[in-house]
């Protein structure tokens, strides 16, 4: 364990963890759109900025991936922090002038209108989308094509991702809702990434359960009975509730 | 042939010596760097190649193809050795009349000589100012190797360093000199390189990388190209020797993909140097295998960040990583690894060779040395110098690069590449060393040097470099990205004439969040164009945006051209090559333009002959 302080309150944390999650279990506030626990810090939404001080010397760093050290004082609301952060947020609002979260968000930290020319993006690539896939699914589905200010999320060459098992988690996780899911009548639709996935429809009721690659991936990872994956929650309840019934009636 | 100790490198080099002592030939020396070729030195070879067969000159001149010897203003040229003799500006018309004249007979072409600033014909290289003023500690030796032959390297003394650190130190030895010596990086940070190597041979894990940064991505610069093409030998010699201080047995070279020449005279030069033994296995007789591989890489500015290079040599997106821990514990695969500068690791042998005591006397207190600056713009003299640290930019413009070309008036000299600053006449007594530049609000960089006449207007130039960076930064983080978007737009409203009050200080604002904020040194420094113009010609950004005028004439928009009656000869001129026909006049009376037709194209400004165009 180490001793560190943030805003004068000292904490003990655990070694290599990092600022932001040493600050959260204090329940000191601290914007982060970019970070989630269980994925790799990724450092590029920058509203996390926070003044560190080491042996006399101040800097800001961002406390999403700055790793704790013993004796090592955090500030998280000086006024070149606050500064910093309220343009960054003026920024994002321009470029996300009509997303509901963002405008939140900056609402939030007292930023009201963007002064910079207004844009009406969605994505604000904090990545957490590519990530997931990455990180936890264990795909390349998505990424970063461009780059400067023609960055963007996308599939491989903006063609339907090979890789794409239509999980849905790159949506689950956009913190401004810039990825969308469509479950149609046979296909599920995320269209931001190119995405088109036959859905797999439940055995017994017919209600679509998953797509199709979700299924195959899960099986795959899996030593489940195929029983299993073509029953949707609902008949899976339903069918152990029976089988149930059937054991007490035998008694 | 390997060379497997100091004496037979010895042997080698004396008998190379020997051998050009007895030659009784003259050597033509052509300058053929990127550069050369582009003014037609590929023409000259030819005519050379030509007239020497159809003279039978054979026994009597030997051609010698060099990189680039940083004149290129004057280019193409060759020197006739051993008497030094320096024609320029060549056609490959002239070729015949060199080799009749001053091969054949003794005799000096007059027309073909360098003419200095009082008209005076200059017969020797080494008398011309351009080449006097410097400290040619790199770039001297260019002229005699021709970088497709080793040996030419080591008749220069080349390896000789590498052979004493093997022979007589010890690594920390070696990390000691270089500590000593104070030098620092010339990539742009400045960071001391033995503490560098030091703390990357302390890291605990194995294996340890070297690599040689050359993306060289700064518009206009072409130091490093420079030095890749006409001495790659000095660079890996520098390599070597880096790689046993620090304990390393791979090491990667990542060049832009742009310099086709830089890349065929390294491979060559590494392949060479594998064939004479220092590199690969026991170099030189030592326990200690070195190799060096060659990675080309896409080519965005961005991918010169040390992070954002080793993950482009790992294969992921050349985007700079958001670790707050050092390559040298941490890089390439996350293995210790060391990044040097060409120039850096160029420095390298001269340290060696020179000893820290002599190599330090060089330079100011904190910055040791030479630097080379490739010195562009409205200047006369323009091309690769090297100068010692500490020299002032008065000293680099006037007596080097000869002052402002077409006599018009200096404004300002931009330094450190795209995130540079600019800075105006009242700093030309500045010494040029890393703390210097930087305390004034430009940086070092890695040696871009553009000079800007009167002609220049400020904010335009802010905005150029703002819409380099916009496109060549990764696009990662937030304040870097939307902060440049949002400068672009902002710098591009002032110059249509569209300006507001508060611009300036939204800048300033965007600066400060882009300053604490971005992710990496991009992003830190890309507001310097714009911070270090609103500091330095802040009268300028008022002008575009209360009195909607560019004092420099450059914003179209903000332009208006106007004739003069009293000058005006009535001939017509203007009114012909008008595209829009926006000018009227009858003959032989003054003219007159219509200032709502006009397109601001500048064409009546240029053709009239008699000044009464007027711009304002
Ligand atoms: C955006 C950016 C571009 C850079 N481009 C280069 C480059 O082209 N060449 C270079 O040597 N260093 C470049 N650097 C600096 C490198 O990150 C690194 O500091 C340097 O290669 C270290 O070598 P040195 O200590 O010898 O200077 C760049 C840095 C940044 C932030
Ligand atoms: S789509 Fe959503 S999760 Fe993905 S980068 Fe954009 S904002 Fe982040
Ligand atoms: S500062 Fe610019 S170049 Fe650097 S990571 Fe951020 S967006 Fe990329
Ligand atoms: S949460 Fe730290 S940079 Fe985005």
């Amino acid at each position: 364990m180490v001793n560190i302080t943030v805003n004068s309150q000292i904490i003990s944390v655990k070694e290599k963890t990092y600022i932001l999650e040493a600050a959260k279990k204090q329940s000191i506030d601290i914007p982060a759109l970019c970070w989630q626990p269980g994925l790799e810090p990724h450092g590029a939404c920058r509203l996390c900025l926070v003044e560190i001080e080491k042996s006399g010397r101040k800097r800001m760093v961002t406390s999403c991936n700055y790793p704790v050290e013993e004796g090592l004082i955090v500030r998280t609301n000086t006024e070149e922090v606050v500064k910093t952060r309220k343009i960054i947020i003026e920024l994002l609002l321009a470029r996300c002038s009509t997303n509901k979260k963002i405008q939140e968000l900056a609402e939030k930290y007292g930023v009201t209108e963007s002064r910079f020319e207004k844009k009406e993006e969605d994505c604000i690539l904090c990545g957490l989308c590519v990530r997931v896939c990455r990180e936890i699914i264990g795909k390349e589905a998505i990424g970063f094509s461009g780059r400067g200010i023609y960055r963007k999320v996308t599939s491989p060459f903006e063609q339907p991702p090979q890789e794409c098992i239509g999980c849905g988690s790159c949506a689950f996780l956009c913190p401004t809702g810039a990825i969308k899911i469509e479950n149609g009548l046979n296909m599920r639709k995320i269209a931001e990434i190119n995405c088109e996935i036959p859905l797999v429809f439940c055995q017994y009721c017919g209600r679509p359960i998953a797509p199709l690659r979700q299924i195959e991936f899960l099986k795959e990872k899996t030593s489940l009975p195929e029983d299993i994956f073509y029953t949707c929650a609902e008949c899976k309840r339903k069918n152990y509730a029976r089988r149930l019934i059937a054991m007490s009636s035998k008694r | 042939m390997k060379i497997k100790n100091s004496s037979e490198l010895k042997n080698y080099y004396e008998n190379l010596i020997i051998k050009t002592s007895k030659r009784e030939k003259r050597t033509i020396v052509l300058s053929m760097g990127t550069c050369g070729i582009a003014r037609g030195a590929s023409d000259i070879l030819n005519s050379i190649k030509k007239e020497v067969r159809k003279r039978k000159l054979h026994n009597r001149v030997e051609i010698r193809v060099t990189g680039c010897h940083g004149f290129c203003e004057v280019e193409p040229f060759l020197i006739i050795y051993p008497q030094g003799i320096f024609y320029c500006k060549l056609q490959p018309a002239d070729v015949r009349q060199i080799l009749m004249e001053s091969i054949e007979k003794n005799n000096i072409i007059e027309r073909l000589l360098y003419t200095d600033e009082k008209g005076k014909k200059i017969i020797k290289e080494t008398d011309i100012p351009f080449y006097k003023k410097q400290m040619r500690l790199l770039l001297g030796s260019n002229r005699f190797i021709d970088p497709a032959n080793i040996d030419d390297y080591i008749a220069q003394g080349g390896y000789q360093s590498l052979s004493y650190v093997l022979g007589n130190m010890q690594p920390e030895e070696v990390i000691e000199e270089i500590k000593k010596s104070g030098l620092r990086g010339r990539g742009g940070g400045g960071f001391p390189t033995g503490r560098k190597w030091e703390l990357c041979r302390r890291a605990p894990e194995f294996p340890k990388y070297v690599i040689c940064n050359a993306d060289e991505g700064d518009p206009g610069a072409y130091m490093d190209r420079g030095l890749l093409e006409a001495n790659p030998h000095s660079i890996i010699e520098g390599m070597i020797i880096g790689a046993y201080a620090i304990g390393s047995n791979y090491g990667y070279v990542y060049v832009r993909n742009e310099y086709p020449l830089a890349i065929h005279h390294l491979n060559i030069a590494l392949q060479q140097a594998r064939d004479y033994g220092f590199l690969g296995d026991d170099i030189m007789g030592k326990d200690f295998y070195f190799d060096i591989e060659m990675v080309k890489g896409g080519g965005a500015f961005v991918c010169g960040e040390s992070t954002a290079l080793i993950a482009s040599i790992e294969g992921k997106p050349g985007e700079p990583r958001a670790k707050y821990i050092h390559t040298v514990e941490a890089g390439l695969y996350g293995k210790p690894t060391n990044i040097n500068n060409v120039e850096t690791w160029a420095n390298v042998p001269l340290v060696i060779k020179n000893g820290w005591q002599r190599y330090s006397k060089i330079g100011t207190e904190t910055s040791k040395g030479t630097k080379i600056f490739s010195l562009v713009g409205k200047i006369k003299n323009s091309g690769l110098i090297e100068v010692p640290m500490g020299i002032t930019l008065k000293q680099i413009v006037f007596d080097i690069g000869g002052g402002i070309a077409n006599s018009k008036r200096f404004k300002a000299i931009q330094t450190g590449g795209p995130s540079g600053g600019c800075l105006p006449e009242a700093h030309l007594d500045l010494p040029v060393d890393f703390d210097s530049l930087s305390e004034a609000g430009s940086m070092m960089g890695s040696g871009g040097m553009i000079v800007m006449d009167e002609d220049t207007c400020m904010v335009d130039v802010a905005r150029y470099f703002v819409n380099f960076l916009k496109e060549e930064s990764c696009g990662k983080c937030v304040p870097c990205r939307e902060g440049l978007s949002a400068m672009f737009e902002i710098l591009t409203r002032i110059t249509e004439g569209n300006g507001k009050h508060e611009d300036m200080d939204l800048l300033e604002e965007i600066s400060f969040a882009m300053k604490n904020g971005s992710l990496c040194a991009l992003g830190t420094t890309a507001s310097n164009p714009v911070f270090s113009t609103l500091k330095y010609f802040r009268d300028e950004y008022i002008a575009h945006i209360e009195k909607k005028r560019c004092p420099a004439g450059v914003c179209k928009n903000l332009v208006h051209y106007e004739i003069m009656s009293d000058a005006c000869r009535g001939c017509g001129a203007c009114l012909k090559i008008c595209p829009v026909s926006a000018i009227q006049g009858e003959k032989k009376k003054p003219h007159s333009i219509d200032d709502t037709k006009c397109i601001r194209c500048g064409e009546c400004f240029e053709v009239c002959k008699f000044s009464a165009v007027r711009r304002k």
